[in-house]
């Protein structure tokens, strides 16, 4: 495996010499996006020329060699650029970038990751991933997250939480097809684009929540499948995987115990103080919260959709 | 007469083939079973020499002491057993830990040792190798959990090879699955404030 390039500037985002992004890598915004403390985020693919994405599995989209991705984290001023890159064996690496205070450029980070002072996060302390962390999220098949059918849907979600409003500047499943960026989607998915199966626009926005920041670990196919916990929605197969999520999670007893002894039903309709996947969102314990790495700040936008979910929305879906 | 021949040729073929094919299963069975046997005494080793004992298995006062109580192996922190507040510490003194040698204050919080039996509910049967290599690898629940606390001593544990870690594992698998819910940990600011 060929060395990191040990600054951002080598890795190909910028226009030489600048901090401007070229203008052929192709902006994205995922409807559903991942909480990080409130970080401003902006994200970037690059597929090398004349190559497209094979989307003929929906829900598994299988990248050209070369494909490279970015996502910048910022307060105001960018602090960090994450890097993802498909090697010429099928392989992916990834790597992160610590900006300089100048903003004229970002360092590799450490292997082991490490803690930066920024005065605008929270207690003025901003986090690193050490390289294991990255593996945490991205290990799955492909593992390239926020780019898929149902994240990029033209068919955005109102409610979801923290999304970038929809604009051109963005590509969509429709803008990709257009491009000859992807190849072998199904057309059904182009004339219907992906949506969430919900019984209301509440449960669709909390689905389509628990998909973006908890479905990369929590599936049926990954390392945690054991669990059986399945909080991945997909494009192919919108409303089987709604109702599997739902299975794994209505009445499904959790190993979670607080010292308290209750709750341990990872959710019950009507009662989020019952519910552990609520009590473990927006618990200030950090041992106890949900998700365990990048959040540090509970979301309380994100916390109030699935409390309302779980409270005037569950029971009648099970009404229904 | 061409038919006949080609059913001889079968015949003797079969004759001969399948005792040679049970043959060749027996012993590729027996080498696997070698092999599995091989690799749990190896993980057993192990888990016997690293002091995996000291913390996971509840210690008991006994005639010469307090000593493991191997009728507990490796079950974790007992649940029945419901700690106090932990001592504050003063001076150079930053740890404590309880009788049973499972439960530890520090810095941290409060740790409790896992329970590394293969009980489904409350110990290791659901994990797979995998999840077991990425704990230790990682430092953190089966590799993207919360991170493992102190005393687990994952720096060094983490020198372990990978053929090492399967030994372990297949031995925790193989060992009786004991049901014990060891208590999730408490932060340093919920254990002080369970000591107010």
């Amino acid at each position: 495996m060929p060395p990191l390039p040990q600054r951002l500037s080598d890795t190909g985002l910028f226009v030489p010499g600048t901090t401007t992004v070229r203008a052929e890598h192709i902006a994205f915004s995922p409807q559903y996006p991942l909480w990080s403390d409130g970080t401003g985020k902006r994200r970037w693919i690059s597929l090398p020329p004349g190559t497209s994405i094979d989307a003929s599995r929906p829900d598994a989209w299988e990248f050209p060699v070369g494909t490279r991705l970015w996502k910048e984290f910022s307060y105001g001023n960018a602090v960090e650029t994450r890097f993802v890159e498909r090697l010429d064996d099928g392989s992916w690496r990834f790597a992160t970038y610590v900006w300089n205070v100048q903003g004229t450029d970002a360092e590799l980070a450490p292997p082991r990751g490490t803690v930066l002072a920024v005065a605008a996060a929270p207690a003025g302390r901003f986090s690193i991933p050490a390289q294991s962390d990255c593996l945490a999220c991205h290990d799955g098949s492909p593992p390239v997250l926020g780019f898929s059918a149902l994240q990029l849907s033209p068919d955005r979600d109102p409610l979801a939480p923290h999304a970038d409003a929809k604009t051109a500047t963005f590509v969509d499943l429709k803008s990709l097809a257009a491009r000859g960026l992807i190849r072998n989607l199904p057309q059904r998915l182009l004339d219907n684009p992906p949506r969430i199966a919900a019984a209301s626009p509440t449960a669709r926005a909390a689905l389509g929540y628990l998909h973006g920041n908890c479905g990369h670990c929590h599936n049926e196919s990954g390392a945690l499948a054991s669990l059986d916990l399945a909080l991945a929605q997909q494009a192919a197969a919108p409303g089987a995987s709604a109702e599997r999520t739902l299975k794994s999670l209505l009445g499904h007893t959790s190993r979670f115990r607080p010292h308290d002894g209750n709750p341990s039903k990872r959710l019950v309709a009507g009662s989020d103080a019952d519910s552990v996947l609520a009590v473990r969102m927006k618990t200030a314990n950090p041992m106890a919260r949900m998700p365990p790495l990048g959040v540090k700040v509970t979301d309380s936008e994100a916390i109030a959709l699935i409390e309302r979910w779980i409270r005037t929305d569950l029971p009648t879906t099970e009404e229904k | 007469m061409k038919r006949r021949t080609t059913r001889h040729i079968v015949q003797a073929a079969m004759t001969f083939a399948v005792p040679i094919t049970v043959a060749a299963l027996s012993l590729a069975f027996s080498a696997q079973a070698q092999t599995t046997a091989e690799k749990i005494a190896r993980g057993k080793y192990i888990v016997s020499t690293s002091a995996c004992h000291d913390c996971h298995t509840p210690w008991k006062m006994g005639p010469n002491g307090p000593a493991p109580d191997m009728t507990r192996a490796l079950s974790g922190h007992p649940q029945d057993f419901k700690v106090p507040p932990p001592p504050k510490p003063e001076g150079p003194w930053i740890a404590a830990f309880a009788a049973t040698n499972t439960a530890w204050a520090g810095p941290w919080g409060v740790s409790f040792t896992a329970n590394l039996t293969p009980d489904p509910e409350t110990g290791l049967g659901k994990w797979t190798q995998r999840n077991f290599i990425e704990t230790i690898r990682t430092g953190r629940h089966m590799g993207r959990g919360r991170e493992v606390l102190p005393p687990m001593p994952i720096m060094v544990y983490n020198n372990f090879t990978e053929a090492d870690l399967e030994a372990i594992f297949s031995y925790l698998q193989s060992i009786p699955a004991i049901r014990n819910r060891v208590p999730e940990p408490l932060p340093p600011g919920e254990a002080v404030a369970k000591s107010q």
